[in-house]
C-alpha cells in the first residue's frame, strides 16, 4: 500500500454532486481527483474529491462559483 | 420499408447515437458504484446528459432530471408520487393510458378526478379546465400533444392556471420533447415527463423526468443509490431519491448522444422538416374521397402526426394493405388513448396514424399519398 499523506476529503450527498465537483474543478483548472469515500469517513455519496490541504480554499471558491454544496470537509489520512 | 409510426418510436437513429451506445458497451462501468475509471467514466456520460437534458429543458440545474426507462415509469412516479387520498385532479380527454391509467389507479385510493373533455376536432376548453379547479385540487395532469391526433395543448396557458390556482402541473411531453421547445420554469411546469425513445432520437429503455426544487415526489422504489450503505431508508436528496438501482448507463450514453445531435442540428430545424412532410401529406390526402382525417388543422403548431380512416374500413385492414402492397409502417387501431377514441367516434374502427420524422424524404410522402389514394378509390 502506498504511504498515507494527511489529504483534504471533501464528501457529498449525491453521486451527481460529486461529478458536478470534477466538472467544475477541471473547468476551473483546480487540482485533485475522485476517490472512493475513505473508511474512516461516513459519508452519503461513495465519492469524495481528494486534495492536498494547501487547495482548500481555491476548491472552496470553485464550489461557490458553481453553487455546489458539499456534505462535509475533512481532513484525514488518505 | 418506408417507417412512419415515428410517434411510436423513431426508428431511425443518428449514427451518433448507435457508436455512443455500442462504445459504452465497451468501456462503461456502473456509475456510482466506484471510482476507478471505467466507474467514473460512466458517471461522467451521466451527468453529461443530465446537463444536457437540464439545458433542453431550462431545468434550475442537472439535479433536477431524473432518469427513468420511460415516460410511462416517470409519469407513475409523478401521480403516485405527489398524489394523497382526499386530494382532487385535473386531467384531459387527450391523455394515453401513461396518464390515465395511474390516475385511474388512484381514483381507487380515494383521489377525486375530473376529466376535461375535447371537442370533435380534439381540443379542449382552457376555460373548462380553469373551472375544474377546487379548493382540494392538487394537481393538472396533461400531455403537451395528442399522441392520436397531434393536436397540442398550450402548456405556457396551463402553466399560468396552475399558478393562478396554486395546483401542480404535471406535463407528458412524451410527444413533444425533442420538437417543441420546453422551458420548465417559464411554462411553470413542476414535473416534466418525457421519453428518450421518440423525438428526442434516443434508445428505447430512456426516459426522465424534470422535477421542480423543492418539490418531494415520494418513490415508486427504493433500493441501492450507491450512498449511504448503511440508512435502513433511501437516500432523499435529488436525483438519487428517485433513481434506486442500476441506472440504464448505456441507453443514457445514447441519449445523451441523441440530444447532442439535437443541439447541433436544432430542434427548429428538425420540426421544420417534419411539418413540412406533415402538411404535403395532410394536403395530399385531405379532398381525397372517402378520407377522414381527425385532429385540428386550422394550426401551425402541432405535432407532426396525421390520423385517418378510409370510408369504413377496418384501420388494421389499411394499415395492412399500407404494409404489404407499399412497404408503408403505420399504426393502426386504438392509440392506447381510449377518450380520444371516443371523443373521434372510432373505438369500434381504430385509425391509421401517419407519424413523420425528418429522415423521411418527400418521395416517400408522395408514395403514401398515392396508396392512400389507391385504397380510397377501392
Amino acid at each position: 500500500m502506498r504511504k498515507k499523506e494527511l489529504k483534504l476529503v471533501i464528501t457529498f450527498h449525491t453521486t451527481a454532486d460529486a461529478m458536478a465537483m470534477e466538472k467544475a474543478c477541471k473547468e476551473h483548472g483546480a487540482a485533485g481527483r475522485l476517490i472512493p469515500v475513505p473508511r474512516t469517513i461516513s459519508a452519503g455519496c461513495g465519492l469524495s474529491w481528494c486534495a492536498d490541504l494547501t487547495e482548500r480554499e481555491a476548491l472552496k471558491s470553485v464550489m461557490e462559483k458553481v453553487g455546489l454544496q458539499e456534505e462535509e470537509m475533512h481532513e484525514c489520512m488518505v | 420499408m418506408i417507417y412512419m409510426d415515428n410517434a411510436a418510436t423513431t426508428m431511425r437513429k443518428p449514427k451518433e447515437v448507435i457508436e455512443a451506445v455500442a462504445n459504452a458497451m465497451q468501456c462503461m462501468g456502473n456509475a456510482g458504484r466506484g471510482a476507478h475509471e471505467a466507474s467514473l467514466d460512466a458517471s461522467r456520460v451521466i451527468y453529461d446528459t443530465r446537463e444536457r437534458l437540464a439545458r433542453l429543458f431550462g431545468a434550475e440545474s442537472p439535479k433536477n432530471i431524473v432518469f427513468t426507462n420511460n415516460s410511462t415509469e416517470s409519469l407513475n412516479i409523478a401521480i403516485r408520487g405527489v398524489l394523497c387520498p382526499g386530494d382532487h385532479v385535473v386531467t384531459t380527454m387527450l391523455e394515453h393510458n401513461s396518464v390515465l391509467r395511474p390516475l385511474y389507479a388512484m381514483e381507487e385510493n380515494g383521489v377525486e378526478l375530473t376529466i376535461v373533455s375535447s371537442d370533435p376536432s380534439g381540443n379542449i376548453s382552457y376555460d373548462e379546465m380553469e373551472a375544474a379547479i377546487r379548493p382540494h385540487t392538487k394537481a393538472i395532469v396533461c400531455t403537451n400533444g395528442s399522441n392520436l391526433s397531434g393536436n397540442m395543448i398550450d402548456i405556457a396557458r396551463v402553466g399560468e392556471i396552475a399558478k393562478r390556482h396554486e395546483v401542480l402541473l404535471i406535463v407528458d411531453a412524451s410527444q413533444t420533447a425533442g420538437v417543441y421547445p420546453i422551458d420548465v420554469q417559464q411554462m411553470q411546469i413542476d414535473i416534466l415527463c418525457f421519453t428518450g425513445h421518440k423525438s428526442l432520437l434516443g434508445p428505447q429503455g430512456t426516459g426522465g423526468m424534470y422535477v421542480r426544487t423543492g418539490l418531494e415526489v415520494r418513490p415508486l422504489k427504493c433500493g441501492g443509490s450507491g450512498v449511504d450503505t448503511y440508512n435502513k431508508h433511501h437516500p432523499k436528496e435529488m436525483p438519487t431519491a428517485l433513481e434506486a438501482g442500476t441506472l440504464n448507463g448505456h441507453g443514457i450514453a445514447g441519449l445523451g448522444a441523441a440530444v447532442k445531435y439535437l443541439e447541433e442540428t436544432g430542434i427548429d430545424q428538425i420540426r421544420e422538416k417534419e411539418l413540412q412532410y406533415m402538411w404535403q401529406f395532410y394536403h395530399g390526402v385531405k379532398k381525397i374521397p372517402n378520407v377522414k382525417i381527425y385532429g385540428d388543422f386550422s394550426t401551425e403548431r402541432r405535432c407532426p402526426i396525421v390520423t385517418l380512416n378510409i370510408g369504413e374500413y377496418d384501420s388494421s385492414e389499411v394499415s395492412d394493405e399500407l404494409l404489404m402492397t407499399y412497404g408503408i409502417s403505420t399504426r393502426p387501431g386504438a392509440h392506447c388513448a381510449p377518450l380520444m377514441h371516443e371523443a373521434f367516434g372510432t373505438v369500434e374502427q381504430g385509425a391509421v396514424r401517419f407519424s413523420f420524422s425528418h429522415y423521411n424524404t418527400e418521395e416517400e410522402v408522395e408514395t403514401a399519398i398515392q396508396a392512400i389514394r389507391e385504397l380510397a378509390e377501392e
